[in-house]
């Protein structure tokens, strides 16, 4: 196709497959668009094969690994060494970029990204571009703006690849299209893949690796001619200006190699201080995303490389709201996470209403805490998400940059209600849920508030409690409320199940 | 305002409450080896769990492997980085039934999706995750070149093994200050996006194989 040809348009007049309806309007608050989830059979059969699987293969290479506390704490440590002089590390970052030979734009917010984006791809004359996957341009909805502008923008990833043409939204950071099985990968295949390019081959069968064939034979056209190709970045090294892509079918490769042209859209969060940085991400990301070793490609690069790679090299630095988070001293551990995925994994409440039920590119209990930090709390949804957790604390443990995603859930819902306080009179959730905050913060705190309430139970011979007061009234309509039991559960494991050395440790 | 005062101003303001200059950089010590017996065993052991092809050879066999990778993976057409090994170059080309390009720069992305095969040599391996990594120096091609044919045919030195993440950093960090790119290659090119279950060869090369040259 040459850059004066108008590219093809379907029968809705678009470039690229419309996006489901459900997306164009406001999503549901979660308690809502749960119900849906909920219902959907399919995808709660996928969703409990799926995660299962990651959780076991997760937790089979991280005991392999001897210090992997200690490497947990150092991921912590980094990045939040490097979030606290974030402005320095930025002026690097942006300084080795351009000694590199990239050139770098900075960008506000979406519309300020997307706006760089079409202009660039426009100075090239080019109407179509391929993509590595990236959260970060599904954040700022790039793909939109882009067919807006004339300009189709292709998905390259597999899962990312049946997401598109299956005019659907991913459900998973990790693997968008777990809420999918074969059989309906197949249907996607044979319906779309010949409106939009090269057709899935007669007689497709459900086999994953035909499936992957087609999705081969499909996309190796587009990336044969591909002039411009768009990424995020996994981490960005200030020190040298490098920018580092994992990814594992090599879509990834072809998009960072084979155009002229190449665009990376990198939140200000990705930066590391230095090069030595990266050992401690590149053992922690792959174990604690697709629990595997390592993934099969990881791509590092500085710039254009004379006589390899795009000559044109852009990268376009994005705030969003990731400055909303960082003046929030607590909210700021969020910026922390690294998308491994692993919290989703082992969440039970998103294994239930799967990732559409969080109306975000986020998922799951990172996204019930990122969404409201780079968002605020103003809208229905984000109001919404901190209370999408049953708070069981699984997500925390897993986190490879230890984000203590409860913690901050608890300090989410107390942001959400101090808000809801500037518009009502009810006085009563707010200092309930800032106690709340309170006695979780510490584990001291929750020891002291256990035994206060167990003096309660002990004192008094009844098994429920009636029906609560004022607003609490509407929880007790359906619900018996049990009596606080005569001993807290630490109480009971101290005595039955906890040895001296145990607690000696934890003191 | 700018942009990007726009947004170095709102960092700044964000982060009033940090008075103090950062401390010592972590607990951390970089770039320790991971202890284990035999790196090089190991190295064979995580690189064949992967399903990719391990070969063990002196050096004096290393063209020979070659040649024979090249036949059991099939590959009638191959290319060879600008910077390989002049013997196994001519050895190469004498064969029968195989056409040999040297890569000079001027090939296309379509001259190398029809072509087989790539042999390449490498900079680092790393045991404990089965991976390869290039820098590609003199040998090792540009990028494409290991990534668009069906089979990569990869040249280890067991002297260039380590035994995870943090050497194999250390050992790369210069490559990258000089501002080369860097590829990690574990395995095949791979997929787990349908059910989960792992495809080989979605995009990169199908096959790979590893000639991991004693000393």
């Amino acid at each position: 196709m040459t850059a004066t040809q108008q590219p093809p348009r379907d029968k809705d007049g678009r470039l690229t497959p419309a996006p489901p309806e459900w997306t164009t309007r406001p999503a549901p608050p979660f308690p809502e668009a749960a119900i849906k989830g909920l219902e959907n059979q399919v995808q709660r059969a996928n969703l409990r094969h799926a995660t299962g699987t990651i959780r076991a293969k997760r937790a089979r290479v991280v005991a392999e690994v001897d210090n992997w506390q200690d490497l947990r704490a150092a991921g912590e440590a980094i990045k939040n060494r490097t979030l606290r002089h974030l402005d320095q590390h930025l002026e690097t970052l942006e300084a080795s970029l351009t000694r590199a030979g990239a050139t770098v734009h900075w960008a506000r917010d979406a519309a300020d990204a997307n706006r760089l984006i079409v202009d660039l791809v426009k100075a090239t004359g080019e109407r179509e571009v391929t993509k590595v996957k990236s959260m970060v341009t599904q954040e700022i909805g790039m793909n939109e703006a882009l067919e807006e502008a004339g300009i189709a923008a292709w998905e390259t990833d597999l899962a990312e690849l049946i997401v598109q043409l299956g005019h659907d939204f991913p459900s998973h950071i990790l693997v968008p299209a777990i809420h999918r099985n074969r059989g309906e990968i197949r249907e996607i295949f044979r319906e779309e893949m010949g409106v939009y390019g090269t057709p899935a081959p007669e007689g497709l069968s459900e086999q994953p690796p035909e499936l992957a064939g087609a999705a081969r034979t499909h996309l190796r056209n587009k990336f044969l001619r591909t002039k411009v190709a768009i990424s995020g970045a996994n981490f960005a090294v200030a020190e040298t200006g490098t920018l580092v892509v994992v990814e594992s079918e090599g879509n990834g490769r072809m998009n960072l190699t084979l155009p002229e042209t190449l665009i990376s859209v990198v939140g200000i969060e990705k930066v590391l201080p230095t090069v030595a940085d990266l050992e401690v991400f590149l053992r922690l990301l792959p174990r604690s995303s697709t629990g595997e070793r390592m993934n099969p490609y990881t791509s590092m690069w500085s710039g254009p490389t004379e006589g390899d790679g795009p000559q044109n090299v852009h990268v376009i630095l994005l705030d969003n709201g990731r400055t909303n988070a960082l003046k929030d001293p607590k909210g700021r551990e969020a910026l922390r996470c690294i998308r491994c995925s692993a919290c989703l994994n082992i969440c039970p409440v998103y294994e239930r209403v799967g990732g559409h039920a969080y109306g975000s590119v986020y998922p799951g209990p990172i996204g019930a805490i990122l969404n409201p930090q780079l968002r605020g709390v103003d809208n229905p949804i984000d109001k919404s998400l901190p209370f999408a957790s049953s708070l069981c604390g699984a997500c925390a443990e897993v986190c490879p940059v230890k984000i203590p995603i409860a913690d901050l859930l608890v300090h989410e819902r107390h942001r959400v209600v101090e808000e809801k306080k500037r518009h009502q009179v009810n006085q009563f959730e707010p200092a309930m849920m800032k106690a709340a905050s309170w006695v979780m913060a510490d584990h001291k705190h929750l020891e002291a508030a256990g035994t206060a309430s167990s003096l309660a139970g002990k004192l008094l011979p009844i098994r429920t409690i009636g029906p609560l007061p004022g607003p609490l009234s509407r929880w007790t309509q359906n619900r018996d409320v049990p009596m606080v039991p005569a001993q807290t559960f630490r109480q009971w494991w101290q005595e039955n199940r906890g040895s001296k050395e145990n607690h000696d440790e934890r003191a | 305002m700018s942009a990007r005062d726009d947004v170095l101003a709102r960092v700044r303001a964000s982060l009033t409450d940090v008075t103090e200059p950062d401390g010592p950089v972590t607990n951390w010590a970089y770039g320790q080896p991971t202890p284990m017996a035999d790196v090089v065993a190991r190295f064979d052991q995580t690189v064949t769990d992967y399903k990719a092809t391990v070969v063990r050879c002196p050096a004096a066999e290393v063209t020979r492997e070659v040649v024979r990778g090249l036949a059991e993976t099939g590959a009638h057409s191959v290319v060879l980085p600008a910077g390989c090994d002049e013997q196994l170059r001519r050895t190469l080309e004498m064969a029968a039934d195989l056409t040999v390009r040297v890569d000079d720069g001027s090939l296309t992305a379509a001259d190398l999706d029809a072509t087989d095969a790539v042999v390449t040599a490498s900079a680092v391996g790393i045991a404990e995750t089965g991976t390869i990594v290039l820098d590609h120096g003199p040998g090792q091609g540009r990028r494409a070149l290991s990534l668009v044919p069906d089979r990569h045919i990869c040249v280890v030195r067991s002297s260039d093994v380590v035994s995870d993440v943090p050497e194999a950093v250390a050992r790369l960090a210069a490559s990258v200050r000089d501002g080369r790119p860097l590829t990690w290659i574990s395995g095949p090119s791979a997929t787990s996006d349908i059910e989960l279950s792992r495809v080989e060869g979605v995009h990169g090369p199908r096959h790979l194989w590893v000639i991991l040259v004693d000393g």
